[in-house]
């Protein structure tokens, strides 16, 4: 019944997400160019992927924990700029490898943020939103610090650089590779969440914290590691969106707002949420500043309204934010 | 003298300002079945909210098998060997029966016959027909049922039941009288809150009947059952004094 009602929901927003697509993409054709549109399109494609491997995390912790995060674009900037000072620093390191160590280094920090920081302020619910913004701005500091005010390229691994040419049009290959990685972490997070004890140990956290402890849910590792493994998310993926965007400054506060409206809109604690959230997000705001670029944050604001509006609990969510 | 496998002592729980238990003082025999009556909001079920940890007492002493358990967190006592069936059951709703069952386990190497998946779907074969149906859509009493079967599979050497048959049809409320006398039984011990004091009357050696906070009478069942004056004036809601 209930999972039935999710499936139907996801097909109905995947069939209007397609719908709307082909129709903003055969308008864009029209207007410009379809390779144009194309281009576009992969573009929102690898942004969705992107919002998706940062959304995820977020939405997982505010699900389990109760927490919003927003900390959680310091995350993604901090990955960047590990990544590419790991890429900088050690010749014929690929793009790879960097990706897990800044996860890796992420998600320690991470780890620690939440035992040491978040941990002592854990019946306080507005005071942790207030440090994780705290915490956001001394991250961004740290990194300007170290690194500067100029953005650092990532370079795209010399395997990707060369575009697809398929039927006539060319494909950005590296953006082709970003929506891979993204699908391939959802079928993974799919699968850690819905086929695993730990998991089930998670959605049990999710549905009913209290009863969750008194069936003996070690919850507080749990925090740990669901923190972790956002904060190790967000990380990587900040090494992955590289090659796009580079490591700036601001790269944090650009990010993290997406991040928001895709948890809004597709429900707090939902996976399912967060994925065909992040991907109608990447597409509004990728085609909102090509073609309307005064009103992209209107555009983009405005799913997020409709959806408060009539469905405070978004797409996919169970509980209200 | 039978070993006492839990002991209540002088316990006192607020909620916030409000004090809601008086100096509680109780003790379950090992193997036994204590029933826990009294009126609504005589504080059976923060007596249970306590021992389970999930309202750390602010004075007196819980011991399971002689090791204080008060002040730790729940889950640390849950794997000491207390399990807890909710009142209003609070089965996870978005897991699945089996997983509802998987994510409770804990192993106990004491005890002869440990409770497995296999041994719960034999206590109750309808959790092993509909194992892969999600637990939000089950019926009152088969979450009743998974309730139970979630408190046994952490082994517990003391299961609190929390109003096991309110809200259920009569005839799911004799299969929790039922399953309750089979673990009895078995040899589990067992904490019994009930509204429904016939029920509890039939299983329970031991009975305390709480009376805005305090311990009202603590004896044994047959004492209560012997004295109708007892109910009257503690548990009757329509009786006039």
């Amino acid at each position: 019944m209930q999972s039935g009602n999710t499936l139907t929901r996801t097909v109905l927003a995947l069939v209007a997400v397609l719908l709307i697509g082909a129709a903003g993409f055969s308008y864009v054709s029209s207007i410009r160019s379809p390779q144009f549109a194309v281009i576009q399109a992969l573009n929102s494609l690898a942004l969705g992927g992107l919002l998706f491997l940062l959304a995820s995390g977020f939405s997982l912790i505010f699900g389990l924990m109760r927490l919003a995060n927003l900390t959680h674009g310091a995350f993604f900037m901090l990955g960047a700029y590990i990544g590419a000072n790991i890429l900088r620093s050690y010749d014929g390191v690929n793009l790879w490898f960097a990706m897990i160590g800044a996860g890796i280094a992420v998600a320690v920090f991470g780890g620690l943020l939440e035992r040491f920081v978040l941990r002592q302020l854990s019946s306080n619910s507005l005071g942790q939103v207030l440090v994780t913004l705290g915490m956001s701005f001394i991250v961004a500091d740290a990194c300007l610090m170290i690194w500067g005010g100029d953005p650092i390229p990532v370079p795209t691994p010399a395997a990707f650089q060369s575009p697809l040419r398929v039927a006539g049009f060319m494909f950005p290959t590296y953006r082709l590779v970003v929506v891979l990685c993204a699908v391939a972490a959802a079928i993974g997070l799919y699968l850690l969440l819905e086929r695993t004890r730990l998991g089930a140990m998670i959605r049990a956290g999710v549905d009913d914290m209290q009863m969750a402890r008194a069936v003996g849910i070690p919850v507080s590792k749990l925090f740990t590691a669901v923190f972790m493994l956002g904060a190790g998310i967000a990380g990587a993926a900040g090494v992955l969106g590289g090659p796009i965007m580079s490591a700036y400054p601001g790269l944090d506060a650009d990010m993290l707002p997406l991040a928001l409206i895709v948890v809004i809109l597709g429900g707090v604690g939902s996976l399912i949420g967060a994925f065909v959230g992040s991907f109608i997000i990447g597409f509004i705001y990728t085609f909102g500043t090509a073609l309307l670029p005064d009103l992209a944050y209107v555009i983009l604001f405005l799913p997020m309204i409709v959806v408060i509006a009539f469905r405070p609990q978004g797409l996919f969510g169970r509980m209200s934010a | 003298m039978a070993t006492e496998a839990l002991s209540v002592s002088n316990l006192h729980a607020y909620y916030g300002d409000s004090h809601v238990l008086y100096g509680v003082s109780f003790a379950l025999e090992a193997r036994g079945v204590l029933a826990l009556l009294g009126r609504n909001g005589a504080g059976k079920s923060t007596c249970i909210s306590s021992i389970m940890g999930l309202l750390p007492p602010r004075e007196g002493e819980i011991k399971l098998f002689g090791k204080t358990i008060s002040g730790l967190a729940p889950e640390q006592i849950s794997k000491l060997g207390i399990g807890l069936v909710p009142q209003g059951r609070r089965i996870f709703p978005s897991l699945s029966v089996r997983e509802n069952l998987a994510v409770a386990a804990q192993r106990q190497t004491e005890g002869d016959k440990p409770w497995t998946l296999a041994r719960i779907y034999d206590l109750f074969p309808r959790m092993k027909e509909r194992q892969n149906q999600l637990a939000g859509s089950l019926s009152g009493g088969e979450q009743q049922m998974l309730a139970i079967g979630r408190g046994l599979m952490g082994n517990p050497k003391v299961l609190l039941l929390d109003e096991p048959s309110e809200g259920l049809a009569p005839l799911i409320v004799q299969e929790v009288g039922r399953t309750i006398k089979r673990l009895k039984d078995e040899g589990q011990s067992i904490i019994l809150v009930e509204q429904n004091s016939q029920l509890a009357l039939e299983v329970a050696d031991q009975v305390v009947i709480l009376n805005t906070g305090e311990c009202a009478f603590v004896g044994t069942a047959e004492e209560v059952r012997a004295n109708d004056d007892l109910i009257t004036q503690n548990l009757g809601i329509f009786h006039a004094h």
